[in-house]
């Protein structure tokens, strides 16, 4: 168990986006977050990076814990947390500078100067989402110059290159299309190896075919968290049911 | 019909605008540039300026006003981009509604204003406890450098506002701090609208006229410090244009063709860089 929440609620001023969450994810496994656009997926996610810091008036209760430490604690690192738990966003966002410097941000950021050292780091981690050998010889171009596939490798580059434990995605295919999208897949099933994921989806599909569990949420809550065998199979709820049958989303 | 007259006046007045710029422009250079086949670069470009003699080398004002310039923005970006950094990063809405425009408002200010100011505050004070004439280029640099800080603070301000959101959450989300993210992110990814208005910053310190003749003391000579007294090519216009006959005027407006090229320079580097029209 790498996170757990106990009844976690999440208000944007007044409005509740997330009622009484409760789950738990396991360790390298790719956890999939499925449910109709503006249901809380991406709040839920950025819970877990307490990136929702950064808007004004949101208020959180229940208790989130990971690697059993309460993440939202006066007492805790955020920015440890932050390095701990990358996050890849749903429109690639490959910094306006150099690909090298891209994947050179994080160690830069964590105070590594060293250019051997940063050298090996960014061939590290293009190798690491199968970019090294497209880009190899490109690393001084500007980023922006990519594909929005190798964007968004390189996206996940950045973050691995600060190793990372958990990696959250939130919804990282939909700006790519349907050849691109296996393949961004085929390097999750390549990267839950080393890492946990956590991939927030709307495309049922692609959660059916690489998570290992799936939690279904609709209006903020989290109706039914299971793997993702039985959820597609045989879930216990008539609303997952409704959805995963296209009755509704 | 009505739309029609409208229209018609508009591009009128419209043309009449443009036209005039380029009457200005023809006017300026054909005044001037006469003169400085006539006597030559070498003359023009060298130091001694005695026009009512036959010598017309603007080089001393030249050095002066880049002197002041280069001064003016030694005082204004560091201070320039620290007001747009925080107007932009670490401010909450409210005082930036508030504080922006009292900061543009700045540049409303009448130049005659600045130079007042500079003349009963600023020059004593140099005077005193720096030595030297208190007119000076220290003094024209810092009042210059207070006169361009608005177009460097909201030009840079834009251009940091214009960083989309995306960028700062990527940032963070490797752990980065707020000044981190600022440093080695927003202000390499604004750089070409800080450059442009550092640029137009730039343009304004060269062009400006009244302040600097009220306080940078209009030296005819190269200044050996920032202490010294100066005279620009903007103080040599102003302050002998409304006595010069002949060769003198034509000299003077070789002058005002060559500022005028520097300005339209600045103004195309600065357009040609954020790429805006
Ligand atoms: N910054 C915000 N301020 C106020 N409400 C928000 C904010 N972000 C999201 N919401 C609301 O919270 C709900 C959940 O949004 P979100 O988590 O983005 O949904 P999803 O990712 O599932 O589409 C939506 O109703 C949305 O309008
Ligand atoms: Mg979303």
């Amino acid at each position: 168990m790498i996170i757990k929440t106990a009844n976690l609620n999440l208000y944007y001023d007044k409005f509740q986006a997330l009622k009484n969450v409760n789950l738990s994810i396991k360790e390298n496994l790719i956890t999939g977050i499925i449910g109709p656009s503006g249901c809380g997926k991406s709040t839920l996610l950025r819970v877990f990076n307490r990136m929702n810091d950064l808007i004004k008036n949101v208020k959180i209760t229940g208790s989130i814990l990971i690697d059993k430490k309460d993440i939202y604690s006066p007492v805790y690192d955020l920015i440890l947390l932050r390095k701990n738990v990358g996050m890849v966003f749903q429109r690639p966002n490959a910094f306006p500078i150099s690909i090298f410097d891209n994947v050179a941000y994080g160690p830069r950021v964590w105070g590594i100067s060293d250019k051997k050292t940063l050298i090996e780091i960014v061939e590290r981690s293009l190798a690491a989402v199968d970019l090294f050998d497209s880009i190899k010889d490109r690393l001084k171009d500007s980023a922006l110059s990519l594909s929005a596939e190798k964007k968004q490798r390189l996206c996940i580059a950045r973050l691995l290159a600060v190793e990372p434990q958990i990696l959250l995605m939130d919804e990282p295919c939909s700006a790519l299309d349907p050849i691109a999208t296996g393949k961004i897949e085929e390097l999750m099933i390549e990267l839950k190896k080393k890492y946990t994921i956590i991939i927030v989806t709307h495309n049922m599909q692609q959660a059916a075919r690489i998570a290992d569990d799936v939690g279904f949420m609709l209006l903020g809550e989290l109706i039914e968290f299971a793997s993702a065998k039985k959820i597609f199979t045989n879930p216990l709820d008539k609303r997952t049911f409704e959805y995963i049958s296209g009755r509704f989303g | 019909m009505k739309d029609k007259i409208a229209e018609k006046l508009l591009l009128f007045i419209a043309f009449s605008a443009i036209l005039s710029l380029l009457l200005i422009t023809f006017f300026i250079f054909q005044q001037g540039i006469p003169l400085i086949f006539k006597v030559g670069l070498s003359n023009f470009f060298s130091t001694h300026w005695a026009p009512t003699r036959g010598n017309f080398g603007i080089l001393s004002m030249i050095i002066g006003s880049l002197m002041v310039t280069a001064g003016a923005l030694v005082v204004g970006i560091p201070f320039g981009l620290a007001c747009a950094i925080f107007l932009a990063e670490f401010s909450s809405p409210p005082i930036q509604k508030t504080l922006k425009p009292i900061i543009e408002l700045l540049a409303g200010i009448p130049s005659v204003v600045y130079g007042f100011i500079g003349i009963v505050i600023l020059v004593p004070f140099i005077r005193e406890h720096f030595g030297g004439p208190g007119f000076s280029v220290l003094a024209a640099s810092i009042i210059l450098g207070i006169m361009i800080l608005p177009t460097i603070v909201s030009i840079s301000y834009d251009a940091l506002l214009a960083v989309p959101n995306t960028y700062r959450e990527g940032s963070y989300a490797v752990g980065a701090t707020k000044w981190q993210t600022v440093v080695m992110l927003l202000l390499p990814a604004a750089r070409s609208g800080i450059v442009a208005g550092i640029i137009l910053g730039m343009g304004r310190a060269i062009g400006e006229t009244m302040a600097v003749i009220m306080i940078a003391g209009n030296a005819l000579k190269i200044p050996h410090s920032m202490l010294d007294s100066v005279r620009t090519l903007t103080s040599t216009l102003a302050l002998e244009l409304g006595y010069a006959t002949g060769d003198h005027r034509a000299a003077l407006f070789a002058c005002g063709s060559f500022l005028f090229l520097i300005i339209i320079l600045l103004n195309i580097i600065a357009i040609k860089i954020t790429g805006r029209k």
